[in-house]
């Protein structure tokens, strides 16, 4: 069975691997780091995003054997190593921007991608980014207000009810 | 009292921090040592004959443990339904047997033929493959007319024919209903469609099944929301495993909307398997299998009819519907077109007859249960739409009609046996009127219309029964189960209280929002309180989480045991305060004998109850743990009044929700901002079943829409911010906190307000369409466009 390596939150990650194991199945079972989680299998969902040298992956729809030698963060490596929260974090916290907690991995490692790419995003940009991003639960309105708020914007204007 | 963490406050959610940081547990995130994987494999006809089974190739495969087939599980019992309905002759509901694994044929596209097990699921799955049946396919029965007809391929050869059972409701009252509606004045007709829904959690199941051949005893991880339900109906039912040797666990659970209520075949089956073969065995469902294998949602026929006397007031309502129960009697499935649907046929409105009828149909289809609103989004659609098109029939405004017919005093005896306890729907309609900007509205209409966009208002109220319930008045109406709830308080020694409760969060926060109510009574603060839930191994028998009814039912029962934890504590203060019991106050944490400044602080108490050395321990044991089951009075009745407003393009067809407002009414509210999430996220599943999703099978019984790439789900560009509002409710009278719950009101009451605002919009172009099924899809619009000429 072929061997993979990749730097995963800060730290080299080996394993074995077969040319059919996926990206988010080689982070899930074989480095245990369930915190990036699967709910389709046909790339809609967005539980699975990570950062891949930097750009936000579906790893669902990546190898693990195309993933060797890069840098990955999962959402196990966002907060800080003392567990504060990154902003990101703390705002979906501060606005109840998740509920059963599925989807929400994905949405913060999609969030932290565009907030790195569009620092002040609109609602529409917003709402347009995470297309690629289901959720359930939320209705996605403390989701977009939590990115707003996140980004540095005035939410207070916004129906929180 | 401290207000921040009581009841009231928007108290910021424990679960995020695990959730947040990606530790949560969900049961795909469990793996148990030595566990074996299984795989499904799974009809894909809707309706065939199982000849042969040939698994003699797979099983030579690597890694292949064992094979099983629904040989396996003959002598097992049949997966059961939890409510036997009557219909209207007096005669009980038709009940096929439902196996773990398909026996002699198979009834739906996905129904489980085999379960391979094997080291590894790509192993399993592999060997899958190589597996060879032998199927003779038969007709397949999609359509629900057609399966009602006369020489219909029969879903179930045992029965004679596909007609679950033919309920009316109240029948007493039919023949009276038929002749109001003769001798009306006016009678609008709607006939529509409840689309079929996949609830679509975003975790998909998971069963792990383990046993300990040391002990005897069997656990199951499951994504459930009730796991002491599924240890009755699984280990009573269908593996013959007594309580005391079954636990099942269900760790952090993400999302259920009722599709995580029922006892499926996997739960049973890795269980049983785990037992068999003396290692854990783990099943994990795909999405493209959940597709075909969770319960499915809605799908009736509808015509409704609306009598009225010569002044709009309405004198009958008609019903009857086509439900479809798809395959076989999922848990919950004959009660949601009946006593969760037709008890709501009133509305918010003094109708005094009403007459509901529901047949309900077999299918080679997925089975089809409850799933947010559960019966009341499909009564209150098709209320709510039969009034608006009243309304515009007679040339009165939407909102005048409804008002002139509203109930206006509480409690109110409805003809349909319940009783609503509190409610104001004026003021409800008051508080509509001055957040939605009506006055506006022609404003934003005609700069729509500037934009070659059509512009529409959609209006309705709702009101609905939840907080399950009494469990003697659902005996009375066929559920074989209670529908109470328990808490076990239990104090420690130095003060912490761990609550042990029978609900079930699934993203809900109530290890955030019940700390705040046993906080909020011993004064205390919320983070001394703990919330244990999910595991039957040390949480006490409940009913689980669904139908709103944690906070009305399980939140009672959390109170009525913090109140006996109060009553011990005060005797025990009054020990060492050395005064009558009737004297101690119990205010922020401290004991104090009234009129004086002697106190004694909790702490103190606590760790006396424990160290009982000054102590009553002739008239009080030692300790601090009490329970309490509570059995609800009745349901409860949240209610509402929504608006929306839609842009509709012409060319298109596509449909924009612009605005959309609510005013709620769920009583005393515990956390206002877990309450908007909810609302938030029933108004988006509202919208998602109104505009974008549909769960379609073709004649064949070929289900279309099996991926996210065919199913719409509503995504964060299909909805706008919402402007909701539910302050000031009228408190709940029946319960000891004045809840009525607010988890499914969003998905119930929006249906209508958007379909009404198409409509609207269509009409305001001067296109004469006065329905469009939902959901209502650019091509449907674009179509209804055409064909109005």
């Amino acid at each position: 069975m072929p061997q993979v390596s990749m730097t995963v939150n800060g730290k080299t990650a080996t394993g074995e691997i077969e040319g059919r194991t996926l990206l988010v199945e080689f982070i899930r079972e074989t480095l245990n780091l369930t915190g990036t989680h699967v709910g389709c299998d046909t790339s809609q969902c967005g539980a699975c995003v990570v950062h891949v040298n930097g750009k936000a992956v579906k790893s669902c729809t990546m190898f693990a054997a195309e993933a060797d030698g890069a840098d990955i963060l999962t959402i196990e490596g966002v907060a800080a190593p003392d567990g504060t929260l990154d902003t990101v974090q703390q705002a979906f916290h501060e606005h109840h921007g998740l509920q059963c907690g599925f989807c929400t991995p994905g949405m913060v490692m999609s969030a932290k991608a565009l907030l790195a790419e569009n620092p002040t995003p609109t609602e529409t940009e917003i709402r347009d980014y995470l297309e690629g991003n289901i959720c359930r639960c939320t209705g996605y309105h403390n989701i977009v207000k939590a990115i707003m708020a996140a980004s540095g914007q005035d939410v207070s204007k916004i129906a929180a009810e | 009292m401290p207000k921040d963490g009581g009841i009231g406050a928007s108290t910021k959610r424990r679960e995020d921090a695990r959730f947040l940081t990606g530790i949560g547990n969900y049961t795909d995130d469990i793996n148990l040592r030595g566990q074996a994987y299984v795989h499904f494999l799974r009809s894909d006809v809707a309706h065939g004959r199982i000849n042969g089974i040939d698994t003699s190739a797979a099983e030579a495969m690597p890694g292949v443990v064992r094979i099983f087939t629904g040989k396996d599980f003959e002598t097992a019992g049949s997966i059961p339904c939890g409510w036997q309905v009557t219909d209207r002759f007096g005669n009980p509901m038709k009940e096929p047997r439902h196996p773990v694994l398909a026996e002699g044929k198979v009834r739906h596209v996905g129904d489980p033929i085999c379960a391979i097990v094997a080291e590894t699921r790509e192993q399993a799955r592999d060997a899958a493959e190589a597996i060879e049946l032998d199927i003779e396919e038969l007709p397949a029965v999609i359509d629900m007319k057609a399966a009602l007809a006369d020489g219909s391929t029969k879903v179930h050869d045992d029965l004679d024919d596909n007609l679950c059972f033919d309920w009316g409701f109240v029948e007493e009252n039919k023949e009276a209903v038929d002749e109001a509606i003769r001798n009306a004045a006016h009678v609008t007709t709607v006939e529509l469609i409840n689309n079929r829904l996949v609830p679509n959690a975003m975790e998909p199941r998971v069963a792990v099944g383990d046993y300990n051949r040391g002990t005897g005893e069997h656990t199951l991880y499951t994504t459930s929301q009730n796991p002491h339900v599924i240890r009755l109906l699984m280990g009573a039912f269908v593996l013959g495993i007594p309580e005391h040797k079954l636990r099942v666990v269900a760790p952090d659970v993400g999302g259920g909307f009722g599709s995580k209520i029922y006892h499926y075949a996997e739960e049973a089956f890795c269980t049983y398997a785990a037992r068999e073969l003396n290692r854990p065995v783990k099943w994990t469902c795909t999405r493209s299998e959940a597709f075909l294998s969770d319960a499915q949602a809605r799908d009736h026929v509808t015509k409704i009819e609306l009598a009225l006397d010569a002044d709009n007031n309405f004198t009958a309502v008609r019903t009857m519907t086509y439900a479809n129960m798809g395959a076989y009697l999922s848990t919950f499935a004959p009660s949601i077109p009946t006593w969760l649907h037709g008890t709501l046929m009133a509305g918010n409105y003094k109708t005094p007859l009403v007459y509901v009828n529901v047949k309900a149909v077999f299918t080679n289809t997925v089975p089809v249960d409850a799933y947010r609103g559960a019966g009341r989004p499909e009564a209150t659609y098709q209320l709510e739409r039969v009034i608006d098109k009243a309304a515009r029939e007679l040339g009165v405004d939407p909102i005048a009609l409804r008002r002139q017919n509203f109930i206006t005093e509480f409690p109110y005896a409805t003809p349909v046996a319940v009783e609503y306890d509190s409610g104001d729907f004026h003021r409800l309609m008051d508080k509509l009127e001055a957040r939605a900007d009506f006055a506006g509205f022609a404003a934003r209409r005609a700069e729509s219309e500037k934009n070659g966009k059509l512009r529409g208002l959609g209006i309705n109220c709702f009101i609905e029964a939840c907080g399950i319930a009494p469990s003697n008045l659902v005996g009375q109406l066929g559920a074989r189960a209670g529908l109470y709830e328990s808490a076990t308080v239990r104090v420690n020694a130095t003060g912490g209280i761990t609550v042990m409760t029978g609900s079930h969060s699934h993203g809900q926060g109530h290890e955030t929002v019940f700390p705040q109510v046993v906080a909020d009574m011993l004064g205390i603060d919320a983070s001394m309180v703990e919330i244990e839930h999910g595991d039957t191994a040390n949480t006490p028998m409940g009913m689980g989480t669904y139908g709103s009814r944690s906070i009305a039912v399980g939140g009672s029962a959390m109170v009525r045991a913090t109140e006996k934890i109060i009553a011990k504590t005060k005797k025990i203060a009054s020990h060492l305060l050395e005064a009558s019991e009737a004297d101690i106050e119990l205010k922020d944490g401290q004991f104090t004998v009234a009129g004086t400044d002697k106190s004694v602080a909790w702490g103190d108490v606590t760790l006396a109850a424990y160290v009982p050395h000054n102590y009553p321990l002739e008239d009080l044991e030692p300790g601090l743990e009490e329970t309490a089951f509570y059995d609800p009075n009745n349901f409860t009745y949240p209610a509402g009044a929504y608006a929306c407003e839609v842009e509709v393009d012409p060319e298109t067809g596509k449909v924009t929700i612009a605005r959309f407002t609510t005013a709620d009414d769920f009583g005393n509210v515990v956390n206002p901002m877990i309450v908007d999430g909810q609302v938030h996220g029933g108004l988006t599943q509202g919208i998602g079943q109104a505009l974008l999703e549909n769960c379609t099978y073709d004649e064949n019984g070929q289900l279309l829409s099996a991926s996210y790439m065919d199913y719409a789900m509503p995504r964060a560009d299909d909805v706008p911010f919402f402007s909701i509002d539910h302050s000031n409710g009228t408190p709940c009278t029946h319960n000891p906190l004045g809840v009525k719950g607010c988890g499914e009101a969003g998905a119930i009451g929006s249906t209508p307000t958007v379909v009404n605002a198409v409509v609207d919009a269509l009409q305001s172009g001067g296109i004469k369409v006065d329905h469009v099924d939902m959901p209502v899809s650019p091509s449907r619009v674009w179509q209804a466009i055409r064909s109005a000429g």
